[in-house]
């Protein structure tokens, strides 16, 4: 990749705190640029309103490698800073899949595959059927999660139900066994699609709210491949 | 059972602004003027059962309380994982309801059985197993799972007995035997073929439409030394509950239900019920051969 962030991102020191998932590191990193622009630019939820029934709702999918999603977590006040230290401990918070009911701010407890793009698709439904419609909702799933087939059936029916309230964004550091020939973009057929350098906030920022809202949108987020 | 469904879920959808129904097109014409009603809360999602399941744990992480409709095997069988993790692991509940259960789909064969869901279900943590006998059963059932946030399953049947039996957590005692008589504990359906099998063994005969939680004060009030299980899905669902709450009692059980094997042939439920010996010549050859 050659565009840098061009603005400040105090979560990638505290990433550097967490240790002891060395297989998905490199998945954590390639999630971190993104998951600060959603969190310093884009969701409307603070750790004083995690609660409120009208919050924009965040679901990592990719459960997979959340250290950054922790820093990120921590660096606006969700969880202290202290926790990051003792990631997978019998005794922390912070495991190497994140746990709803362990963690403050977070929607879905992931690490299967797959299942967050459901999940979604029915928290969207669920906040449109209450009336909250200023309310998004926002899923991050990796190009290689994108084979489970459980997540092609979410990506049909968001489209036939509308769902201008729902935002999936790809992180694409091309680790799907056998590629997503065509783009990824194009698997989601019907929506709004946008592909931007993972890296660049600006870029990350715009393409997360520049969608009309007619239909749902995705957003692949382009980084380095994996193991690079 | 799936009309009396169809209308005590669209009455809920009517009074109760939390319920939402999600399908995956069956049943959907039954569902048609919910639908036109509450577009935003009656969800058709297509013939995508792991979607089901995904979008009823989001709709529950929003506060609203779905009731998840389709074919036994489809709704349990084939949407397991999204059952333990969108809807257990996110501690969030919701009202899965399923037709076709066991050997229903009698004439279509296997690919639409499910004997396993209820042992499937066992798996899990949580969940409340309704198994209604009659259709008259079914509203209280869903009614009373509205009014919580719980994981509930209703197991619907073709089958059932001639008369409703009132809808109760316990254990009930539909004949009772002689002092010390042996138990046949029937679940949902199978009260009536229980008590034709048994009219004359001397035994006591129970029921419920609710096995999960199993209602173990009364088993073991009810227990002697031998006790019977007879219950509409695999043979031996119960066996591992029944041998822990009676574990320090002198007991010797038999377990009756579906057979593991495949009965690779069609025809009528009576037909699959006689291969799997549920119906009562099957049952009563098996529990006086138990008995002695």
């Amino acid at each position: 990749m050659t565009v840098i962030a061009e603005r400040g991102n105090p979560a990638r020191q505290l990433v550097t705190r967490l240790a002891g998932d060395e297989k998905h590191a490199p998945s954590a990193y390639s999630t971190l640029e993104v998951l600060w622009v959603l969190y310093d630019r884009v969701l409307r939820v603070t750790p004083a309103t995690v609660d409120e029934p009208d919050r924009d709702r965040f679901l990592l999918s990719k459960g997979h490698g959340p250290a950054a999603y922790y820093a990120v977590l921590a660096a606006t006040g969700f969880i202290p800073e202290s926790w990051l230290d003792d990631l997978g401990g019998r005794n922390s918070r912070l495991g190497l899949h994140p746990d709803r009911t362990l963690i403050p701010g977070v929607e879905i407890g992931s690490g299967s595959l797959g299942h967050g793009l459901g999940l979604a698709v029915g928290t969207a439904l669920g906040l449109r059927a209450q009336g909250f419609l200023d309310s998004h909702t926002y899923v991050l799933l990796g190009d290689a999660e994108l084979d489970e087939g459980a997540n092609h059936e979410a990506i049909a029916y968001a489209y036939a139900a509308r769902l201008g309230g729902l935002t999936a964004i790809v992180i694409d550091n091309q680790s799907a066994t056998h590629g997503w020939p065509g783009g990824i973009a194009g698997r989601f057929v019907g929506w709004s699609a946008s592909v931007v350098d993972g890296y660049d906030h600006d870029a990350i920022a715009h393409a997360l709210t520049s969608h009309d809202g007619s239909r749902p949108h995705v957003v692949v987020a382009t980084v380095a491949p994996k193991g690079r | 059972m799936r009309e009396t469904f169809v209308a005590t879920t669209t009455a809920l959808l009517d009074e109760d602004p939390r319920t939402a129904l999600v399908l995956a097109d069956i049943s959907v014409d039954a569902f048609a003027p919910a639908l036109r009603r509450h577009p935003d809360r009656v969800l058709n999602v297509g013939i995508r059962e792991q979607l089901m399941a995904g979008v009823a744990g989001g709709l529950a992480l929003t506060g609203l309380r779905p009731y998840v409709h389709s074919y036994a095997p489809f709704l349990v069988d084939r949407a397991y994982e999204q059952i333990k993790l969108d809807l257990g692991h996110q501690d969030v509940g919701a009202v899965l309801v399923s037709i076709g259960a066991s050997y229903d789909a009698s004439d279509v064969g296997y690919t639409h059985h499910s004997p396993g869901d209820v042992a499937l279900l066992d798996t899990l943590e949580g969940w409340t197993v309704h198994v209604p006998g009659h259709r008259d059963e079914v509203p209280a059932l869903l009614r009373a799972a509205a009014r919580v946030d719980d994981r509930v399953y209703v197991r619907l049947s073709t089958q059932e007995n001639r008369a409703p039996r009132p809808v109760s957590p316990r254990l009930q005692v539909v004949r009772r035997g002689p002092a010390g008589a042996p138990l046949v504990l029937a679940v949902g359906p199978m009260l009536d073929p229980v008590l034709a099998a048994t009219a004359d063994l001397g035994v006591t005969v129970a029921y419920t439409s609710t096995p999960r939680p199993l209602d173990t004060a009364g088993l073991r009030a009810l227990a002697t030394a031998e006790i019977v299980v007879v219950e509409p899905y695999l043979a031996g669902t119960t066996s591992r509950m029944a041998a822990a709450a009676l574990a320090d009692l002198p007991h010797r059980e038999l377990h009756l239900g579906v057979r593991r094997a495949e009965t690779r042939h069609y025809g009528s439920v009576a037909d699959q019920a006689r291969s799997h010996g549920l119906d009562p010549a099957g049952l009563r050859a098996s529990i006086t051969a138990f008995l002695g």
